[in-house]
């Protein structure tokens, strides 16, 4: 174990610890754009820059590792005043839309720039401008929003291996791309989304959410993935009765399985829940078509049905397919219903198929 | 799974993959797999008749011909024996009929292997050496390993892998099924099939009926029911009457659809519950909307035998109503008052009937759910099976000759056909055929071909092509790859318009699971002059 002083207060952290980790224990709330606990460390934004007693310049928190005996402030007139002058060169590149962004309201920009006060770029000027199209119907990419954290470009490596992203040209031309500035569909991406879960502004968002909530507007409801036997957990997005979004919880002890990383089914799959096709009624077959009925004749229907084949042929000419996809406690009912009820143990569901 | 997801991202010191395609239908499990191989130097192995995404990683990749898996596999453990590579110790204290099974595999050399699977000798031997001298070894598969007339004999082989190299209850080891869909280990849990009741209490032990016949105030029939395949079967001979399908959708997920079609045909009475109308409740005699997984609470079990929470975000769409209130209503009407105030109050009799679950509570659920078995409430859950020792007492080896596919090619039918699942779409498309995005991306059906086969016929790339088998036939886009092998094509099963399963033999089923053989049919594929 190491000790050192945070902002007055002297605390222990066990070697090899870096000074971020350090200053958060110490309860310093350190502002981070391209830091991520799940990623591997970038040190480009300087945002979290701490005065660390007996330096020339300002540390970068994120990339230096706590060492005994540091005396640290986090917060002193020259950290404000480097993160003011990072945020307004941040700001000058940054196309701020705010109004209709689906960020708005949790995006970490408009965050440290309210925190710092930063109302205004001394830096603005003519800036590069990127195009927005890439025809994929999943990830809207608007690079004139983008910081350069390259939090996208780490997740895509790092979490799903896809490595389909990286940086292109430099200085005010760099950009995120895919290989030779092509359309996504011609990498390797896989549309996981994991570079929108992680993007800290709204360069990168979903095109199937798109202007149907904001983040603050919508609830978050935590469930697990109707799709594969992966059992990932996922973040349905509510408004308003309406499910308007997926975003994932990267917690491990709330997401145990995923830690937040999604498939493309997961992330952006979701929207059927709403279709025009959904069934709201019972139906009855009736002249060769089928026709809606209210619950108490269709549910009679079926039950004399039932009785009458039951009565006629016996227990075992019924059977039941369940389902794979339906909960625990369905599948308990649909076997009780088969057993006790009708007297045979034919029912199954599609694990073989 | 015997041993828990995460550890194929930091455990595993060798991952062997068979018959699993897992970065496109497993994608996050698959991320985990390539992660571990980069960031920790795991070896892979891995073994498919099409040369998927992780083979191009894979220490090595094995193309074998699809239905050769017991063959391939025994091969494998003929060098682990030869060439003294086995975990002895495991072998004498934790398992038993090692030496019957040693006398099959005695014949099974690389060279003998090598031309019924295609594959190099030298590949089986540097896959064999991988995976026995690694440290922590993980076997994983999918349907590529199950669907086929042999399937029960590929599981118990690589079951008798993993006995031979004491390859089983420690982390990163194991024989671990991924399973496909969201709740199907739930399923077969709850007693959704026809032996068994909960936790697979047999039901045709006498003990088992009692406790259930106490519980539930009836009287339990003790005859073993019809699987799902049998039941169609039962359908079109006209000995099974009626139909009750909750969530499912033969009319796109059976072998054989002219046979699907005839026997739903065939019964007095279907019903379906559903969410959509999908091609099975476009048949049915009534239909009940259901709600999907977005409005209801619940509990769903992963493929690692976690059970974790369903919550409800939504209310029920129109005149929907619960699942579980539909099956309620139902079976008030037919003499058998059910009621239930809440999924949890289900939840807490299935506790009470079902030893694994009986410590699972939904509160102990919140945050990371639990592994079951879980015998009581202060029990932390499962991860890792078979530590100490397998349920039997003794792991069973068990000695498997290897036996060819029903079907195979010949003059009028020279390829293989097999069927398996894209990224983008999910069983039989009922849900992501209307998700916009998914079915913009991916809005058809493909045959995938190798451009020698493609180029004999005359064949291009995109153009629409015929597949024609025994059953029946389908057209659809041709997409030249080379990642299939000249005698090998590969379609997907999602789509209603260009059905696969058109195209797969309901006539031969394996003889233990019933599972059918999608992964090899006898094809043929035209040109569309």
């Amino acid at each position: 174990m190491i000790k050192l002083t945070i902002d007055g207060k002297e605390i222990e952290v066990a070697r090899g610890t870096m000074l971020l980790d350090a200053c958060r224990q110490a309860g310093a709330d350190i502002p981070t754009l391209c830091y991520d606990p799940d990623l591997r460390l970038a040190g480009s934004c300087r945002m979290c820059v701490v005065d660390v007693k007996g330096r020339p310049a300002l540390v970068a928190s994120c990339v230096a590792p706590a060492e005994n005996g540091m005396v640290v402030q986090t917060e002193s007139d020259d950290v404000v005043e480097s993160r003011k002058i990072i945020l307004e060169l941040l700001a000058a590149r940054h196309k701020f839309e705010c109004p209709t962004c689906e960020k708005d309201g949790e995006c970490k920009l408009q965050d440290y720039m309210y925190r710092y006060g930063v109302k205004e770029s001394r830096y603005d000027g003519e800036g590069p401008h990127f195009g927005m199209e890439d025809p994929n119907p999943f990830i809207e990419r608007d690079y004139d929003k983008c910081i350069m954290c390259t939090r996208c470009v780490r997740a895509c490596d790092g979490i799903t291996g896809a490595q389909a992203i990286n940086v292109k040209d430099r200085g005010h031309h760099a950009k995120i791309a895919a290989p030779f500035d092509g359309k996504l569909a011609d990498s390797t991406c896989v549309f996981c989304g994991q570079c929108i879960m992680v993007c800290p502004v709204g360069a990168l968002s979903s095109k199937v959410a798109a202007g149907q909530g904001k983040p603050a507007q919508n609830k978050k409801v935590l469930t697990t993935c109707t799709y594969c036997g992966t059992g990932c957990t996922l973040e349905l997005n509510v408004n308003n009765d309406r499910v308007v979004g997926v975003t994932s919880n990267r917690d491990e002890n709330w997401s145990p399985v995923n830690k937040g990383a999604l498939c493309v089914k997961g992330r952006f799959g979701w929207d059927f829940i709403h279709s025009p096709d959904r069934l709201t009624t019972p139906m009855i077959r009736e002249n060769g078509g089928l026709r809606p009925a209210s619950w108490d004749e269709a549910l009679d229907f079926a039950a004399g049905k039932i009785k009458e084949i039951k009565e006629k042929y016996g227990p075992d000419s019924l059977a039941m397919f369940s389902s794979a996809r339906v909960t625990n406690e369905e599948n308990y009912l649909a076997q009780k219903l088969m057993r006790a009820v009708i007297g045979t143990n034919n029912v199954d569901h599609c694990a073989r198929l | 799974m015997t041993n828990a997801i995460g550890e194929l991202e930091k455990d595993a010191t060798a991952i062997f993959l068979i018959g699993t395609n897992t970065t496109e239908n497993h994608p996050v499990i698959g991320y985990k797999i390539r992660k571990n191989v980069r960031e920790n130097g795991a070896k892979l192995i891995v073994a498919d008749p099409r040369e998927i995404e992780l083979a191009k990683m894979a220490d090595v990749y094995m193309q074998f011909r699809p239905g050769t898996d017991v063959a391939l596999l025994n091969g494998m453990m003929n060098v682990i024996i030869n060439e003294g590579l086995l975990d002895k110790e495991f072998v004498e204290t934790r398992t038993e009929a090692y030496e019957a099974f040693a006398q099959v595999v005695e014949k099974y050399t690389p060279e003998y292997v090598s031309p019924i699977t295609g594959v190099a000798a030298e590949d089986i031997r540097k896959a064999a050496r991988i995976y026995a001298e690694a440290e922590r070894a993980s076997i994983c598969y999918a349907m590529g390993l199950t669907q086929h007339s042999t399937g029960t004999d590929n599981v118990k082989s690589c079951c008798n892998l993993a006995l031979l190299t004491g390859n089983l209850g420690k982390p990163g080891t194991g024989v671990n099924p991924l399973r496909g869909q969201n709740n199907v280990q739930g399923a077969c849990d709850m007693g959704a099939l026809p032996v068994v009741f909960t936790a697979y209490q047999g039901v045709g032990i006498e003990a088992n009926r009692e406790k259930f016949e106490k519980a539930w105030g009836v009287k339990l029939s003790g005859q073993n029911g019809l699987t799902l395949t049998a039941a169609i079967n039962k359908a079109h001979h006209g000995e099974l009457k009626a139909l009750l399908v909750l969530g499912e959708n033969p009319m796109v997920s059976d072998p054989d659809l002219d046979h699907v079609e005839d026997a739903l045909d065939n019964l007095e009475f279907l019903m379906v519950q559903d969410i959509f109308l999908t091609e099975t409740a476009q048949r049915a005699d009534v239909v009940f909307p259901g709600v999907t997984f977005a409005e209801k609470e619940g509990t769903f079990t992963n493929t690692e035998r976690r059970v974790q929470r369903v919550r409800k975000a939504i209310s029920n769409r129109g005149d929907a109503r619960q699942d579980y209130e539909i099956l309620c209503e139902l079976s008030t009407r037919l003499g058998y008052p059910m009621s239930y105030s809440s999924p949890e109050e289900i939840f807490e009799e299935i506790r009470t009937l079902t030893p694994s679950y009986a410590g699972i509570t939904y509160q102990r659920l919140e945050g990371k759910g639990l592994h079951w078995p879980c015998p009581t409430e202060d029990h932390p859950g499962t991860p890792i099976l078979h530590k100490e020792k397998f349920n039997r007492g003794l792991g069973l080896f068990h000695a498997i000759e290897f036996r060819e596919a029903a079907e195979l090619p010949d003059a009028e039918y020279p390829l293989i056909l097999s069927t398996g699942r894209s990224l983008f779409h999910y069983h039989t498309g009922t849900m992501t055929r209307r998700a916009v995005a998914l079915d913009l991306h991916q809005p058809e059906n493909e045959i995938q071909v190798n451009p020698a086969t493609a180029a004999k016929l005359g064949i291009i790339d995109g153009e629409m092509a015929r597949v024609v088998t025994r059953r029946g036939n389908i057209e659809l886009k041709a997409r030249l790859t080379d990642i299939v092998k000249e005698n090998v094509i590969f379609t997907f099963f999602h789509f209603s318009e260009a059905a696969a399963n058109v195209l797969t033999n309901a006539s031969v089923l394996d003889p233990v699971a019933g599972i059918p053989e999608y992964k090899v049919s006898a094809a043929r594929l035209e040109k569309i002059s």
